[in-house]
């Protein structure tokens, strides 16, 4: 019995202690820039970047092989925020001017061409789209990135992006023309 | 170069006002005479659900209701919110979404009222009398009338008369100092009502819990000061008059506290932090009527005016009341206007179309012509610094102005993007003609976008973990289900081989049985 209890402790502690100097030994250092660009992406695992989730894209602009633009529902911000970061020429640089002033996007649906088969609700990687069973879908507007997940698998093309609605709350005036000006207009030299 | 290069604007007036505003023709006089009249009732009266700041009121009936004049139709929504009362008597024949009273012309939802004609009375709000109720009860019943500040702020009034338990106040400013051109909507209610205002201002007092009560009038309207003089007294609440210069924008809350108190409020806080609580006079008016007569906030007195309008005057008017048939009332329009403006020249929205109703807030009706709106072209910036000069923030709106157009949202905010009080000073002032005020407008309106972006993103995050944990725990039950139902059928199968052997045994028992016999 005594013999028992010693060697299975034993043999604990000692393949215990191999493990952890295995991982001590062999361990793959991922570089913290990972985390930090991860922590900038949206975090839905959409997919639209081409990569499989936000992990993934992130390491991805970390090697340089993406571009800084590669993230629709993060847009134009979110371009500038990795620039911080990775530099300007990071993944051979990207254009913002397609970027600039993009509004938001959401889907909807047409009710007319829904057939309430699910699909892509299932899909939604925020739960944005609710519905039943033969029954029509309704998007979240809220709660919608924008992401193409749900207009890829609608088999009667019902779902279409559109911006984002405007309403009385998050209206703003739009930037006033400024007319004809020079182009030194906007140089703060003296 | 003189010695004293800033003796020429040095202006005793200035020492005990505030830094910077401008002074407009207040053209005035085109209705500072012309008294109070009753506007008749219109043939259709559409309430949006949403006068105030805050959520929007839910409605309490449907289409082809009957409703009564101070019926609640709309009941307020959480904390910041305000009641919605029926402003006369009629057929509910719509309850749907109608263009709002805002520049953008999206649609609210409305009640459409059709008018019976009678204006007959439902039951009033419960009568209160100030002298014995809590300041709890005149809150409470502040509330239930749906007043909201008339100013223009619409900020709901209960609200603001409970901030006594936040904050330590000693203090009731009665904003009366009506500071944008044109409107003179609150100098003729002083005039004809100075006693109801003064007493809507002690039983705002009494709510409040402060001893002060001080009505800053400028100095432009002294028939109203003589008004107010006559009646302080009579009332018995220690009512403080001050005449205040005349400078625009003297009506800004923050900025009348410094010229009467000489203090300064923080930056993008309350004046409530000085102990200060100001209300306008056509608020103390509501709350006069509310508590005297039990009459909820369904009429407003207001300016109609500008050389558009044939016969500018100082209506008072239902709430509800189609802009159209205010002008129409008004002997229609002259000339075509060139901006229809819904509040006062410097800080009024322009209207997309007359037929929107006016609401709690809407202090004057203008309807510019031409000449008066002065459209200039644009021209670059000269750096002359004028509008710095004005800017009675303190801010540097050309330095705002050139960020926000290099689309550096970020820097404007650093030198004070959200402290801007859009009162319009600088594109007053600007000799250029630009558009400074406006493009800060929009700036503020990006910024507030993005945050509720970033906002919605965090939350978008949320919900992913949430929808990841889900399918996980879901993959986890079926994979528990399949391992329960492979060890019962193990179970079921050990059963039955136990079973079998059983059998077995006995058919062997029995046959060994048989042998020996």
């Amino acid at each position: 019995m005594l013999s028992a209890i010693a060697s299975m402790t034993t043999l604990g502690v000692g393949l215990g202690l191999l493990l952890g100097l295995a991982a001590r030994r062999f361990h793959v250092e991922t570089p913290p820039i990972v985390d930090e660009i991860e922590a900038l992406l949206p975090g839905t695992n959409c997919g639209q970047c081409g990569y499989p989730g936000c992990r993934a894209g992130a390491e991805a602009l970390a090697e340089g092989s993406a571009p800084l633009n590669l993230c629709p529902p993060g847009g134009r911000d979110l371009a500038l925020g990795l620039a911080d970061i990775l530099g300007p020429q990071a993944g051979g640089g990207a254009c913002l001017e397609g970027m600039e002033e993009t509004a938001q996007m959401v889907a909807f649906i047409f009710e007319d061409h829904c057939t309430g088969c699910t699909k892509c609700f299932k899909r939604c990687p925020t739960d944005a789209i609710i519905g039943a069973n033969r029954q029509v879908h309704t998007v979240i507007t809220d709660a919608c990135i924008g992401c193409d997940a749900c207009i890829e698998v609608c088999p009667t093309e019902a779902i279409i992006h559109r911006p984002k609605p405007r309403t009385l709350r998050n209206w703003y005036w739009d930037k006033p023309l400024a007319g004809d000006e020079t182009g030194g207009d906007t140089r703060l030299s003296a | 170069m003189s010695i004293f290069p800033f003796a020429g604007r040095f202006d005793p007036a200035r020492l005990f006002s505030f830094k910077g505003g401008v002074h407009p023709e207040t053209r005035k006089f085109l209705t500072s005479d012309c008294a109070i009249e009753d506007m008749p009732l219109p043939s259709l009266i559409r309430v949006p659900l949403q006068q105030h700041i805050g959520l929007e009121a839910a409605p309490l009936v449907e289409r082809g209701d009957a409703v009564l004049k101070g019926q609640l139709i709309g009941k307020a929504c959480g904390p910041v919110s305000a009641n919605i009362h029926a402003p006369t008597s009629g057929r509910v024949i719509a309850v749907g979404h109608f263009t709002a009273p805002h520049p953008s012309g999206l649609p609210v939802l409305t009640i459409t009222i059709r008018p019976d004609g009678r204006d007959e009375w439902g039951p009033r709000l419960p009568r209160l009398r100030p002298e014995d109720a809590s300041p709890e009860e005149i809150a409470a019943h502040i509330a239930e009338a749906g007043i909201v500040g008339m100013g223009g702020a619409t900020f709901p009034a209960a609200v603001k008369l409970n901030l006594r338990a936040k904050y330590d106040l000693d203090t009731l400013v009665i904003n009366a100092a009506e500071c944008e051109p044109y409107l003179t909507c609150d100098d003729r209610l002083m005039r004809e009502r100075a006693e109801e205002i003064a007493d809507g201002a002690g039983i705002m007092a009494k709510a409040l819990g402060v001893r002060d009560i001080i009505v800053a009038i400028e100095a432009n309207k002294p028939e109203a000061l003589a008004a107010l003089e006559r009646h302080k007294r009579a009332l018995g609440h220690a009512l403080k008059i001050r005449v205040v210069p005349t400078q625009y924008p003297m009506g800004s809350e923050r900025h009348l506290v410094k010229t009467l108190t000489g203090r300064e409020t923080p930056a993008r806080a309350l004046t409530a932090e000085l102990g200060v609580v100001v209300h306008n006079a056509a608020t103390a008016h509501a709350v006069h009527l509310a508590c005297r007569y039990g009459e909820p906030s369904i009429s407003r007195v207001l300016t109609v005016s500008g050389r558009g309008v044939a016969r500018p005057a100082n209506l008072r008017v239902l709430i509800g009341t189609p802009v159209a048939e205010i002008l129409a009332h008004c002997g229609g329009l002259v000339e075509e206007p060139e901006r229809l403006l819904m509040g006062g020249p410097m800080m009024g929205q322009p209207i997309q179309s007359p037929r929107v109703p006016i609401v709690k807030g809407t202090n004057g009706v203008l309807a510019l012509s031409a000449a008066e709106t002065r459209e200039k072209d644009v021209m670059p910036c000269i750096r002359c610094g004028l509008c710095v000069q004005v800017c009675p923030m303190g801010l540097t709106p050309f330095e705002l102005n050139t960020r926000v157009e290099a689309g550096d949202l970020d820097g404007a905010a650093r030198v004070g993007l959200l402290d801007c009080i859009n009162c319009g000073c600088c594109s007053f002032t600007c000799p250029s003609n630009r558009p400074l005020v406006q493009t800060i407008q929009h700036a503020k309106g990006r910024l507030a976008e993005r945050d509720s972006r970033k906002h919605q993103q965090d939350q978008a995050r949320r919900l992913a973990e949430a929808r990841t944990a889900r399918l996980e725990a879901i993959a986890e039950a079926k994979r528990a289900a399949m391992a329960k139902r492979k060890a019962e059928m193990a179970a079921k199968k050990q059963r039955e081989a136990e079973a079998e052997a059983l059998v077995a045994e006995a058919v062997e028992a029995t046959s060994r049985k048989e042998a020996t016999k």
